[in-house]
């Protein structure tokens, strides 16, 4: 699932939300079918997260943050986990460096090997590919993709980049100023507002443009849902 | 996104308070072990303290009546200071070294509780204030002739209640960071200096004018440095002293774990876990 929409539009409010760091004004968080707020210690070991714009400690090796977020997450087979994340994100040669030292390619998958160590059943990504080159960013979505059919995660990625989206989400919540404005599959999305890809629709959404409303699409106008959502713990209490 | 979850991919947790404050521990010990500078930074400083204060009284015990009946007194308060300052700034700069990192959200998203979190801060403070300290206290030996662990089992009642006063205030630094961003970050450095003069490190209450005793015998500090004076000039340990200290201290800490437990909900009120250190 992704979350697609503007600059300050609520994408990293919502997975803020989600982990707990931010909590709701108004209304309850439902993750694998309970309160995140009164069990969020006790749910929090089933989900991870990572973003470009929250950083690991820059002194420390990459096999040291590694081993400190194990502990943190109370895995038990602490050194087979970390080896196999070591391997799985080709991190083998910069285990003893520093994260400070790193490239952001590099620094990006040492935070993903962070955010696979629990295995978490719920990943939220926050522009997991933001400022990485075109060929470190594909591995990445193509590391994504494997982990998502292997593991049968939940991913709930927020992303400027139409292609990362289309190619990751089979569902896009499409926000504007801090609400859902639309939902559906990236192809249904496509069609309800005759474009050729998402990039037109996103651009549609953000100039408060409605589906079906396009001097070009010749059709009625549909439903905009303001928050109508499939609740989070349908999705994810079920993998 | 549904699909099904591979039976075996689960890990094996354990959900421990004791392994989480480890591995905020770890984390710091990482830090500290590879940062040579960073350790001798921190011995440096209490050492020189220790070394003027020693040699200036070398000079006083052989003209002062009151430092005769007590050569060690301006050492050991000196070093007790010290422990003081050490374990202030060891719970702080641990958790100034996580916004500096921009680590907080990974932390907080992670099963640790700011509890823990906290647990794991006043071990760092220990171990902190005790690299700081203890080459100053060894070296003193050989220097003066005066060893601080003469005092005793006292010294380790002086230590408990100086590093717990560190703790109780680091907590009020780290909750005013945590609130007002790293604008506050100099807190760390000066608000327990603020403290020194009504703490009565160097000279007796007596000193201070009436009005300002009272502000001075509210604070944990005052009474273990009365109770240091006592030990070494009076040869007696005023459990007196040591059980307003605790009290005071048990004060402290129940507020400052208020004050920062409040900020923590003000800042995932204010989403400030994601924003501040950037």
């Amino acid at each position: 699932m992704a979350l697609l929409g503007g600059n300050g539009a609520g994408k990293t409010t919502t997975i803020s939300m989600l982990l707990g760091l931010l909590q709701p004004s108004a209304g309850t968080i439902r993750l694998f079918g309970e309160d995140l707020a009164a069990r969020r210690h006790h749910l929090l070991p089933r989900m991870n997260f990572s973003s470009p714009y929250v950083e690991l400690p820059h002194r420390l090796t990459v096999r040291q943050n590694l081993e400190v977020f194990a502990r943190l997450y109370g895995l038990l087979d602490r050194a087979a986990r970390i080896k196999s994340v070591i391997e799985e994100l080709e991190l083998a040669a910069l285990t003893d460096r520093r994260v400070g030292t790193l490239s952001a390619g590099q620094k990006t998958r040492v935070a993903l090997a962070k955010a696979m160590l629990n295995l978490p059943e719920l990943l939220l990504l926050d522009e997991p590919t933001a400022s990485l080159d075109p060929d470190t960013a594909d591995w990445v979505r193509a590391y994504l993709e494997r982990y998502q059919a292997r593991h049968g995660a939940a991913i709930l990625l927020a992303s400027h980049n139409m292609g990362e989206v289309e190619r990751l989400a089979d569902h896009v919540l499409m926000m504007r100023q801090g609400r859902i404005v639309d939902a559906g599959a990236p192809q249904d999305l496509i069609e309800r507002y005759s474009r050729q890809n998402l990039e037109e629709v996103f651009l549609d959404i953000a100039r408060d443009r409605r589906a079906g409303t396009h001097p070009s699409a010749g059709h009625g106008e549909t439903d905009v849902l303001t928050g109508g959502v499939p609740p989070l713990d349908r999705d994810i209490g079920s993998t | 996104m549904m699909s099904d979850r591979h039976p075996t991919a689960t890990p094996r947790f354990r959900d421990s308070t004791l392994s989480r404050i480890a591995a905020m521990v770890l984390r710091h010990f990482y830090v500290l072990r590879t940062s040579w500078p960073r350790l001798i930074e921190m011995a440096y400083w209490p050492t020189m303290q220790m070394i003027i204060w020693g040699f200036f009284s070398t000079f006083l015990y052989a003209h002062s009546s009151w430092l005769a009946n007590a050569f060690g007194v301006l050492i050991s308060a000196v070093m007790l200071w010290d422990v003081l300052f050490r374990s202030q700034l060891g719970f702080s700069l641990s958790f100034l070294e996580e916004l500096w990192s921009r680590n907080l959200a990974n932390l907080f998203c992670s099963p640790l509780r700011p509890i823990e979190h906290i647990a794991a801060l006043i071990v760092m403070a220990l171990v902190r204030a005790l690299i700081g300290v203890l080459p100053a206290m060894l070296l003193a030996i050989p220097f003066y002739g005066f060893s601080i662990f003469s005092m005793g089992l006292p010294l380790g009642a002086f230590f408990f209640n100086l590093m717990i006063m560190g703790c109780g205030l680091g907590l009020i630094v780290s909750a005013m960071i945590l609130r007002f961003g790293l604008a506050a970050e100099n807190l760390a450095w000066f608000l327990v200096f603020m403290l020194a003069p009504i703490s009565c490190v160097y000279y007796p209450v007596e000193i201070l004018p009436s009005w300002l005793r009272v502000i001075s015998w509210s604070l944990p500090s005052t009474y273990v440095f009365e109770g240091m004076r006592a030990v070494l000039f009076d040869h007696v340990f005023r459990w007196d002293y040591f059980g307003a200290s605790v009290g005071l201290n048990a004060l402290l800490m129940t507020v400052g774990l208020g004050i920062y437990l409040y900020a923590f909900a003000l800042a995932r009120k204010r989403g400030l876990l994601l924003q501040v250190g950037e």
